[in-house]
C-alpha cells in the first residue's frame, strides 16, 4: 500500500454507467480532459456475446453483474426509533456495479415523467386544500420547466433509439401513444415494438374501460439504430434476457452499446476500474474541491487531482460519497434542517396475475420493455384530491421474460416437487399480468445518512435507509387495486391472484420491486431545502456536480432513467457553456 | 572416359560459377536504379508533414511494419509468412541506428518505388513496391517528410529474417523486380483536387487502388513466380480474387452486388447494410481506408466499380427459394441439423430470413464469404467469430461469438452446407475435414487497430 497522485485532470467522473459515460462524452467533445474512475470490473460488448448472458440462475437469481453486498451494502430501518440492520443479500433493489453500472441491467422502459410530475408541488398547492394531505410530506417542484428539460428528453430518446408510439408531438395529441405526455419535439425514433397476446388483450380491455393504452416505450430497440454518437444499437430479438442480464444482442441502450465504442476512441478520455472512490478532496475553505481520492486494485490510496468533480454513482453511492467527503450540510430530520440525505423516497408495485387454461402467451418471445400501459391514473388525470391522495401509477401488462425460475402458478400449488412440476407443466405460458407501478411521495421522516455501526471493508460507514410505507402510498394502492380489479373482470381469466399492499404494510425489502431509488441529494430552487441547483451543482462546493436519481425530489410514477439521462445533458450543457468560463455558482442563492 | 567427363563437368561447373558471378555483378547494376543522392525539392511544412501522414495511411505501412504483440507503430517486426520462409518488416520510425532517420530521400524512394533497400540490395515483394511504383513523386515526398518529422523515433533492432539459404541469397531478386516490377511511373490520378469529372474520379480511384492502396496484393491471383498477375485493369485478373492464408479473398471487379455507396461506407465504416468486414480486411478497413476521406473513397469505389466483372457472380437472388428456407424455419418443423443448428445459434442475429440488419448484422442470403468456391472464410467466422472494427465513422465493436467450442467439425459442416445452400445461396457443400483443417489453423493473433504516436516534432 502506498500513496500515488495521478496527473491533474480537468474532470474526474466518479462511477461509469449512464451517467458518467454521458457526462465523460459531453465534456471530453468540448475538449476538456475526462477521466473516469469505476469501482467495478471493465465490461465490454464482447464479455456478453450469445449465448453467454442467457443463464438465469446466474444473472438473474445469483446477481452476476450487481455489486455484491459485500461491496455495496446499506443499513436499512423502518423508522428512526428502530436499529438499522445490513442488506446482506438483494433483495427490494439490486444496485450494479462495473463499467455500464445499473445501465447494464436496466429493463429498458424509457419513458418520460409528465410536465405535471416536474411541478408536482406547484400542482399539489392548487389542487389540494392545506390539511388534505398527509403530514411530513415533502414534495418539490423540479427547477426547471417542461420546455428547459424537452430538449435534453429529446436527446437521450436518440442516445437510446427510443421505440414506441408518439402521444403528443408539439402539442398535437396522435392515436396510439400517451395523450397524456408533455409535448415533444419529435416523434419516437423508432416503432414500437411488436405486441405479444397479453399486450393485445390488456389494450382491448383497457379501452373498452375508457384507458387510454399505448405500448411501454422501450429502449430495447425494434429497429437497428446509429445514434448522435455514431454508436449502433442492433435491432431486438426478443429473447426475453433483458432485466437483470447484460444484452446478448446489443439491443438495449446501454452505457455499451450507445456512448462507450465513441467515447474509448477519444484521445483525451481514460478511465481506470476497480478504483474504488473513497472521498472527494476539499480545499481548506470547503468551497471547492481538488480531486478524489480512490483505492485502486491493489489496495493504494491514489489522489486524482480534478478541477470539476462529477459523482456519477448510483443514488446511494453519490450520497454517501457527499456525507463522507463534507459536501453540503447531513439533513436532521428533527430540525428539518441540512440537505445531504433529505428526500429518500423509493415506489411501490403489486398487481393481478390472471390464468387463462386455453390461452398460449409464448413468454419465451417477448422483450424487456414488451408491454402496454395508460397513465390515466397519474397527477392531475385522475381525481386524487377527492381520494385525499397524490401520485399516480402507471397500469400494465408487461411480459419482460420468460425464464423458468419463478414462473408464476396457481395460487395453493406446491413450492417442491411432484406437484409443482405438474402445475409447471399445466401453467407455464398461460398467465399474464396486470401490474401497477407507483409514484412515491418524499417525507420528513424518510432520508437518509451514515450509519452509526456498520462499515465497509475500508472502515467507512454504509449508509442508512430509513423508509416505510406511508397513509398516502398505502391508500394510493387499495384505489389502483380496484382498477386492476375491473380490468381483470373484462379479461374473464379461469382464475387469478392478487398482490397489493394492504393499510397495514410494512416496507418489505426481502422481494424484488424495482431498483428505482431516489432523493438523498435533491435538486431545487433553495439551498435550503435541496442539495444541488437546476444543474445539479453542489450549491455549498461549486465544483462538484452529481447528476443521478439522487435530484429526483420524490419519485414519480413513470420509470426514472429518461429523466436521469436528460438531467445529465442539461447539466452537462451547463458546464460547457457556463461553468467553463466562468467557474462558480451557476444559480445565486 | 573417366576424365573428360570429369574435365566437362568442370567446365560446367566453371561455367555456371561464372554466369552466377556475372548475373550477381549485373545485379549490382539493376540495384543502382534510381538516384540514392536525391534530395527533397519541396519545403517540409505541417502540410506536408500531414500529407505524407495521410498516404501513410493509404499505403496502410502500420499493418505490416507493427508487431502485433504490444509493437510500437512503424518500429516493425511483425512476421510475414512466406512460402520461403518468415521475413520480419522493418523498423521505419527515424531512429537513427535502428530505424531510417538517416536515409535520404533517394534511398527511401528507391526503397517505395524500386525495391532496393537502404544498402543496396534488393528487398523481398513482400513490400509491396510493385505497386507503390506508381506513386508520384510529390506523394512519395509527403511521406518522406512524415516518416522524418511526424513519426516518433523508436529504437528497436530489425529481426534477422528466417529464411534458409540458400533461399536468403538475395540479389536473384533483383532479376524478379526487373521481371516483374514496374518502373515508376507517372500517374494521372495523383492529384485529389481535379478529381472532380467522372473519369477524373476513377483516375484517382484507379491510382489509390493500385498504387499506394496496393489491393491487388492480396484480391489479385499470383503466378508460380508469386508475381500478382496484373497489376491494373490491362489484366482481366487484376482484383479476380484469391486465396490467401487459407482464406478465399473475394474478386472486387466491378462488384455488382453492391452500389458504389455500399463499397464507401464498406471502406470507410467496416460495414454497410449488408455485410461487415472480418479477416485480413479488417485491420485494412482499422488502419487504412477508414482514415480515408469520403472523396477518395468515392474514388476508389468508382475506379472499382468501372471494372468489368470477368465472371457471372454465381448467385441470383430467387425470392421462391428464400421465401421457403425462411418459411421452414419460421415453422422450425423436421429441421435437418444444419437448418437447427443455424436456427439455435444464429438465428438471434442473422434471422430466419438470413437478412441480418442494416450495418449492424450481416446479411448472409447473398454473402460473398458464404457463396465463396472456398468455403474456408465462411468456416473461420463461424469457428473464431469476427468483430467490426473501431472506426471513427462506425465506433460500435459489435462481436460474432466463435463457435469452436460450441459445434464439432461435422456440426459446422452441416451449418455451413445449409448457409451455403439455404436462401438463395447456391454453393457446394462443407465436409468435416474442410472444417478440421480450418480449425487447426486457428490462430490468436490479435488484430485490430494500432495507435499512432505523433512525434514531439509535430
Amino acid at each position: 500500500m502506498s500513496n500515488i497522485t495521478n496527473d491533474e485532470v480537468d474532470v474526474v467522473v466518479v462511477g461509469l454507467g449512464w451517467t458518467g459515460s454521458l457526462m465523460s462524452i459531453e465534456l471530453a467533445q468540448a475538449g476538456l480532459k475526462v477521466r473516469a474512475l469505476e469501482r467495478g470490473e471493465d465490461r465490454n460488448n464482447a464479455d456478453f456475446t450469445y449465448p453467454k448472458p442467457a443463464d438465469q440462475y446466474a444473472y438473474g437469481v445469483r446477481n452476476k453483474i450487481m455489486v455484491t453486498p459485500k461491496d455495496g451494502a446499506l443499513t436499512v430501518r423502518h423508522s428512526m426509533r428502530d436499529t438499522a440492520l445490513p442488506t446482506r443479500q438483494w433483495g427490494a433493489f439490486v444496485p450494479g456495479t462495473g463499467v455500464g453500472g445499473s445501465g447494464l441491467h436496466w429493463t429498458g422502459v424509457l419513458i418520460r415523467p409528465t410536465p405535471t410530475d416536474i411541478k408536482l408541488k406547484t400542482y399539489a398547492d392548487q389542487a389540494y386544500t392545506r390539511g388534505q394531505l398527509e403530514e411530513g410530506m415533502q414534495i418539490g417542484d423540479y427547477p426547471f420547466t417542461w420546455e428547459e428539460i424537452e430538449p435534453y428528453l429529446d436527446k437521450f430518446d436518440k442516445i437510446c433509439g427510443l421505440s414506441g408510439n408518439t402521444g403528443n408531438l408539439q402539442g398535437r395529441i396522435i392515436e396510439g401513444g400517451d395523450p397524456f405526455e408533455g409535448p415533444r419535439s419529435s416523434p419516437f425514433p423508432l416503432p414500437a415494438l411488436k405486441d405479444t397476446l397479453n399486450n393485445t388483450m390488456f389494450a382491448d380491455a383497457a379501452r373498452k374501460l375508457g384507458y387510454h393504452p399505448f405500448p411501454n416505450p422501450s429502449a430495447n430497440v425494434s429497429q437497428a439504430w446509429k445514434n448522435p454518437y455514431g454508436n449502433q444499437i442492433a435491432p431486438c430479438n426478443y429473447c426475453g434476457y433483458c432485466s437483470k442480464y447484460p444484452c446478448l444482442n446489443y439491443s438495449k441502450a446501454s452505457p455499451q452499446t450507445a456512448v462507450l465504442d465513441s467515447l474509448k476512441r477519444m484521445e483525451n478520455f481514460s478511465y481506470r476500474t476497480n478504483a474504488n472512490v473513497l472521498r472527494v478532496d476539499l480545499h481548506a475553505d470547503g468551497k471547492t474541491a481538488k480531486g478524489v481520492t480512490y483505492a485502486d486494485a491493489q489496495g493504494n490510496e491514489v489522489f486524482q487531482p480534478a478541477k470539476i468533480v462529477v459523482l456519477a454513482g448510483f443514488q446511494f453511492v453519490n450520497v454517501r460519497l457527499m456525507l463522507l467527503s463534507g459536501i453540503g450540510k447531513p439533513y436532521d430530520p428533527l430540525t428539518g434542517k441540512g440537505t445531504i440525505g433529505r428526500n429518500y423516497a423509493f415506489l411501490s408495485v403489486g398487481g393481478n396475475t390472471l390464468f387463462f387454461k386455453d390461452k398460449q402467451f409464448n413468454p419465451f418471445a417477448t422483450a424487456g420493455a414488451t408491454g402496454q400501459m395508460f397513465n390515466d391514473i397519474s397527477p392531475g388525470n385522475f381525481d386524487g384530491p377527492s381520494l385525499g391522495v397524490i401520485g399516480g401509477a402507471k397500469i400494465h401488462s408487461s411480459q419482460a421474460t420468460g425464464t423458468p425460475i419463478g414462473t408464476a402458478l396457481p395460487a395453493g400449488t406446491p413450492e417442491w416437487g411432484q406437484g409443482w412440476k405438474e402445475s409447471m407443466n399445466d401453467w407455464y405460458g398461460h398467465s399474464m399480468k396486470i401490474s401497477i407501478s407507483t409514484g412515491c411521495m418524499s417525507y420528513r421522516e424518510h432520508y437518509v445518512d451514515l450509519d452509526p455501526t456498520y462499515k465497509d471493508p475500508w472502515g467507512q460507514p454504509l449508509l442508512r435507509i430509513t423508509f416505510d410505507w406511508r397513509q398516502n402510498e398505502l391508500k394510493l394502492q387499495q384505489y389502483l387495486r380496484g382498477i386492476v380489479r375491473d380490468i381483470t373482470k373484462e379479461l374473464g381469466p379461469d382464475s387469478f391472484s392478487e398482490s397489493f399492499l394492504s393499510m397495514d404494510s410494512h416496507w418489505d425489502i426481502t422481494k424484488y420491486v424495482s431498483t428505482h431509488n431516489v432523493g438523498g441529494a435533491i435538486m431545487g430552487d433553495s439551498p435550503e431545502t435541496s442539495a444541488l441547483n437546476r444543474y445539479l451543482q453542489s450549491w455549498d462546493v461549486h465544483n462538484v456536480f452529481v447528476p443521478g436519481g439522487n435530484a429526483f425530489p420524490q419519485n414519480f410514477q413513470a420509470n426514472p432513467t429518461a429523466l436521469i439521462g436528460a438531467l445529465t445533458l442539461f447539466s452537462a450543457q451547463a458546464i460547457k457553456e457556463q461553468y467553463l468560463k466562468n467557474p462558480g455558482p451557476l444559480v445565486q442563492a | 572416359m573417366k576424365s573428360r567427363s570429369r574435365s566437362l563437368l568442370l567446365i560446367v561447373l566453371i561455367a555456371g560459377v561464372v554466369i552466377a558471378l556475372l548475373a550477381w555483378a549485373i545485379s549490382f547494376v539493376l540495384n543502382r536504379s534510381g538516384d540514392a543522392s536525391a534530395q527533397l525539392t519541396q519545403q517540409v511544412t505541417p502540410e506536408l508533414v500531414r500529407k505524407g501522414e495521410y498516404l501513410a495511411r493509404v499505403g496502410d505501412c502500420v499493418a505490416c511494419h507493427t508487431s502485433h504483440e504490444g509493437g510500437k507503430a512503424f518500429a516493425g517486426g511483425l512476421g510475414i509468412e512466406s512460402p520461403i520462409g518468415t521475413i520480419y518488416s522493418t523498423n521505419i520510425t527515424p531512429d537513427q541506428a535502428t530505424g531510417i532517420g538517416r536515409w535520404t530521400y533517394g534511398e527511401f524512394e528507391r526503397a517505395m518505388r524500386r525495391g532496393i533497400g537502404h544498402d543496396g540490395s534488393a528487398l523481398y515483394p513482400a513490400m509491396p513496391y510493385p505497386s507503390y511504383a506508381k506513386t508520384t513523386d510529390a506523394d512519395l515526398q509527403a511521406l518522406y517528410a512524415y516518416f522524418m518529422k511526424g513519426v516518433a523515433p523508436v529504437e528497436q533492432k530489425n529481426k534477422a529474417n528466417d529464411i534458409p539459404w540458400p533461399l536468403s541469397i538475395r540479389w536473384p531478386l533483383a532479376y524478379w523486380r526487373s521481371l516483374f516490377s514496374p518502373a515508376p511511373q507517372a500517374s494521372a490520378g495523383a492529384d485529389a483536387q481535379t478529381a472532380t469529372t467522372d473519369d477524373a474520379r476513377i483516375a484517382r480511384g484507379a491510382y489509390l487502388v493500385q498504387g499506394l492502396g496496393h489491393c491487388g496484393s492480396c484480391h489479385t491471383p499470383r503466378a508460380l513466380t508469386m508475381q500478382e498477375k496484373g497489376l491494373d485493369e490491362q489484366s482481366s485478373t487484376y482484383l479476380a480474387g484469391a486465396e490467401l492464408n487459407e482464406w478465399a479473398v473475394p474478386a472486387i471487379r466491378g462488384i455488382e452486388h453492391w452500389s458504389q455507396e455500399d463499397l464507401v461506407e464498406y471502406l470507410g465504416s467496416g460495414r454497410n447494410r449488408m455485410a461487415s468486414v472480418a479477416g485480413e480486411m479488417k485491420d485494412v478497413v482499422a488502419n487504412s481506408t477508414s482514415h480515408m476521406t469520403d472523396e477518395d473513397l468515392q474514388a476508389m469505389a468508382a475506379y472499382l466499380k468501372s471494372l468489368e466483372a470477368d465472371t457471372e457472380r454465381a448467385y441470383r437472388h430467387q425470392p421462391e427459394r428464400s421465401t421457403a428456407t425462411s418459411d421452414k424455419l419460421t415453422a422450425a418443423k423436421d429441421l435437418t441439423l444444419g437448418e437447427r443448428l443455424y436456427v439455435d445459434n444464429c438465428n438471434a442475429c442473422h434471422f430466419v430470413s438470413g437478412g441480418g440488419a442494416s450495418h449492424v448484422f450481416p446479411r448472409l442470403d447473398g454473402a460473398s464469404v458464404v457463396n465463396a468456391d472456398n468455403p474456408s472464410a465462411l468456416i473461420h467466422v463461424i469457428l473464431a467469430g469476427a468483430q467490426t472494427p473501431s472506426t471513427e465513422r462506425s465506433p460500435s465493436i459489435l462481436p460474432m461469438p466463435g463457435f469452436a467450442k460450441r459445434l464439432d467439425d461435422s456440426e459446422v459442416a452441416e451449418l455451413a452446407s445449409f448457409l451455403r445452400q439455404g436462401w438463395s445461396n447456391g454453393a457446394s457443400a462443407v465436409d468435416a475435414e474442410q472444417v478440421r483443417k480450418v480449425r487447426s489453423l486457428l490462430s490468436h493473433d490479435p488484430v485490430g487497430e494500432r495507435t499512432l504516436e505523433a512525434s514531439e516534432a509535430q
